[in-house]
């Protein structure tokens, strides 16, 4: 299983992605610069991705937290999400999704 | 200039800079701390204070808020100075080999012993990532207030969709020339009370309300003359104003800590884990602030580290003395120390 990451200077990445895992996390661990600053506690905004259109519909939807949370990003769209809010798991393999300003 | 001398200079009120100051205590060290947020308590206060915590020893669970309230009550019986809303912008020792250290404010404290427990940085506001803003920045782009006179007769858009954001426009609205509030959703995470006065304010065509997302600055010379906005699904368009007050929150940095002159990695204080002592002698770094090998940014691993650093600064503070290791609960010294009656 993998995600499709887009780094802010435009190169693509192909990241193998484990079950249970944030999407956050995935970014994190193989070394692609993602802030994150708060670890993953919905408290920063720094992992601001925009998820691929294709996608947007199959996430869950985005708690009131998150929402929240993302007054604190900017260039907010309607893809916007925190990538630490999205628990990878099975039904994800292939997400493709865009950092972020903000988010390195 | 105010100036003051003590024992231990803290930077940093974060959790691990509070117990810090229990441990300096005990050894009769008083201690002083520094702090640019406005309230003690580092990430717990500004990040999660309603956040539960599950690994503290002993405290099943607690707040962000609690756990620092229950440090706060802790460290009465010490008496620490805090000096907060200020930046610890300088480090410099002084001729008798002190350490002489001045903030933002002007403030100047003087100790053998200085204790960094900057923790992820010093809390700064984030800033719009738009390229030209650093030109306004200071002179009509602001990110807090501080003097609220600076704004009179202005035509002024606050930015952002929390308290800081309401609180301001409500604040500034009786004597700015007008006063915009931009948010990019018509939804405020603000108390119930402010967001009520700002809709009536807007009602009543005291304030406007603009639900979009900032784009863009213009102006000249640092001088702003009007905003790019963008509403969701419309087209862009100016807005005009003198003044920008953007609350998007805040982010850490490591800030002015990287030019006290110690040796850093990866933007952390290496240290070894003995006592907590940087690459320079009589400068410590404990919590998420070092690094060492096996490191875990954990609170309660800089708690340990500040028992430590503690045994270590009593041998600078007091030269002459011997360090004599005693539990809190037999030793009626620390009792003494704690303000306790004589133990029976
Ligand atoms: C959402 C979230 C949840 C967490 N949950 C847990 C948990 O469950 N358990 C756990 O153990 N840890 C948890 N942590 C981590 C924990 O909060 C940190 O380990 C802890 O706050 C570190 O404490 P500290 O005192 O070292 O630094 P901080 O809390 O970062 O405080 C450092 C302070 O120093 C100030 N400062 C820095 N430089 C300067 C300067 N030059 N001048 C003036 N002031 C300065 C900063 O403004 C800040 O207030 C969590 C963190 C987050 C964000
Ligand atoms: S890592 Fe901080 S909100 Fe996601």
């Amino acid at each position: 299983m993998k995600i499709i990451v887009t780094d802010m200077d435009g190169k693509s990445h192909e990241l193998p992605a484990e079950e249970d895992w944030s999407v956050m996390e995935i970014i994190r661990d193989h070394g692609i610069p993602i802030l994150a600053q708060c670890g993953g506690s919905c408290a920063c905004a720094t992992c601001h991705v925009y998820v691929d259109a294709a996608w947007q519909d199959k996430l869950p939807e985005a708690n009131e937290e998150e929402i929240g949370m993302l007054d604190g990003a900017f260039d907010v769209q309607k893809n916007s999400r925190l990538a630490c809010q999205i628990v990878f798991n099975s039904s994800l393999d292939g997400l493709t999704l865009t950092l972020a300003p903000g988010s390195v | 200039m105010e100036k003051h001398h003590t024992d231990v200079i803290i930077v940093g009120a974060g959790p691990v800079g509070l117990f810090a100051v229990f441990e300096l205590g005990l050894y009769d060290m008083k201690a002083h701390l520094v702090d640019i947020l406005d309230k003690p308590g580092g990430q717990c206060a500004e990040l999660y204070p309603e956040k539960p915590i599950y690994d503290i020893p002993a405290i099943p669970v607690c707040t962000g808020a609690e756990l620092v309230a229950r440090l706060m009550e802790q460290i009465k019986p010490f008496h620490p100075t805090f000096h907060l809303g200020q930046m610890a912008e300088k480090l410099e020792k002084t001729p008798e080999g002190k350490w002489q250290l001045t903030t933002d404010a002007g403030t100047v404290l003087e100790a053998p012993v200085v204790v960094i427990a900057a923790g992820g940085g010093s809390f700064m506001p984030k800033k719009p990532p738009l390229k030209n803003i650093e030109a306004f920045e200071g002179q009509s782009v602001f990110y807090a207030v501080r003097k609220r006179e600076n704004f009179r007769g202005k035509n002024i858009v606050v930015a952002g969709g929390g308290d800081s954001a309401l609180d301001w426009a409500l604040n500034l609205q009786p004597l700015a020339g007008r006063i915009t509030l931009l948010h990019r959703r018509d939804d405020f995470r603000a108390a119930p009370d402010s967001v009520g006065k700002m809709r009536e304010m807007v009602a009543e065509k005291k304030m406007d309300l603009v639900i979009a997302q900032l784009l863009d600055v213009k102006g000249d010379g640092g001088q702003l003359s009007s905003l790019v906005v963008k509403p969701e699904g419309a087209e862009a368009y100016d807005v005009a104003c003198d003044t920008l007050l953007a609350f998007y929150g805040l982010t850490m940095k490591l800030g002015p800590v990287a030019n006290f002159g110690l040796n850093l990695h990866e933007n952390l204080i290496p240290v070894n884990t003995a006592d907590f002592e940087s690459s320079e002698a009589r400068i410590f770094a404990i919590g998420d602030i070092n690094a060492y090998p096996g490191k875990l940014k954990l609170i309660l691993s800089g708690f340990h580290e500040a028992a430590l650093m503690a045994k270590k600064a009593f041998a600078y503070v007091y030269p002459d003395r011997k360090y004599r290791f005693q539990y809190t609960t037999s030793s009626s010294d620390l009792q003494n120390k704690l303000g306790l009656e004589k133990a029976a």
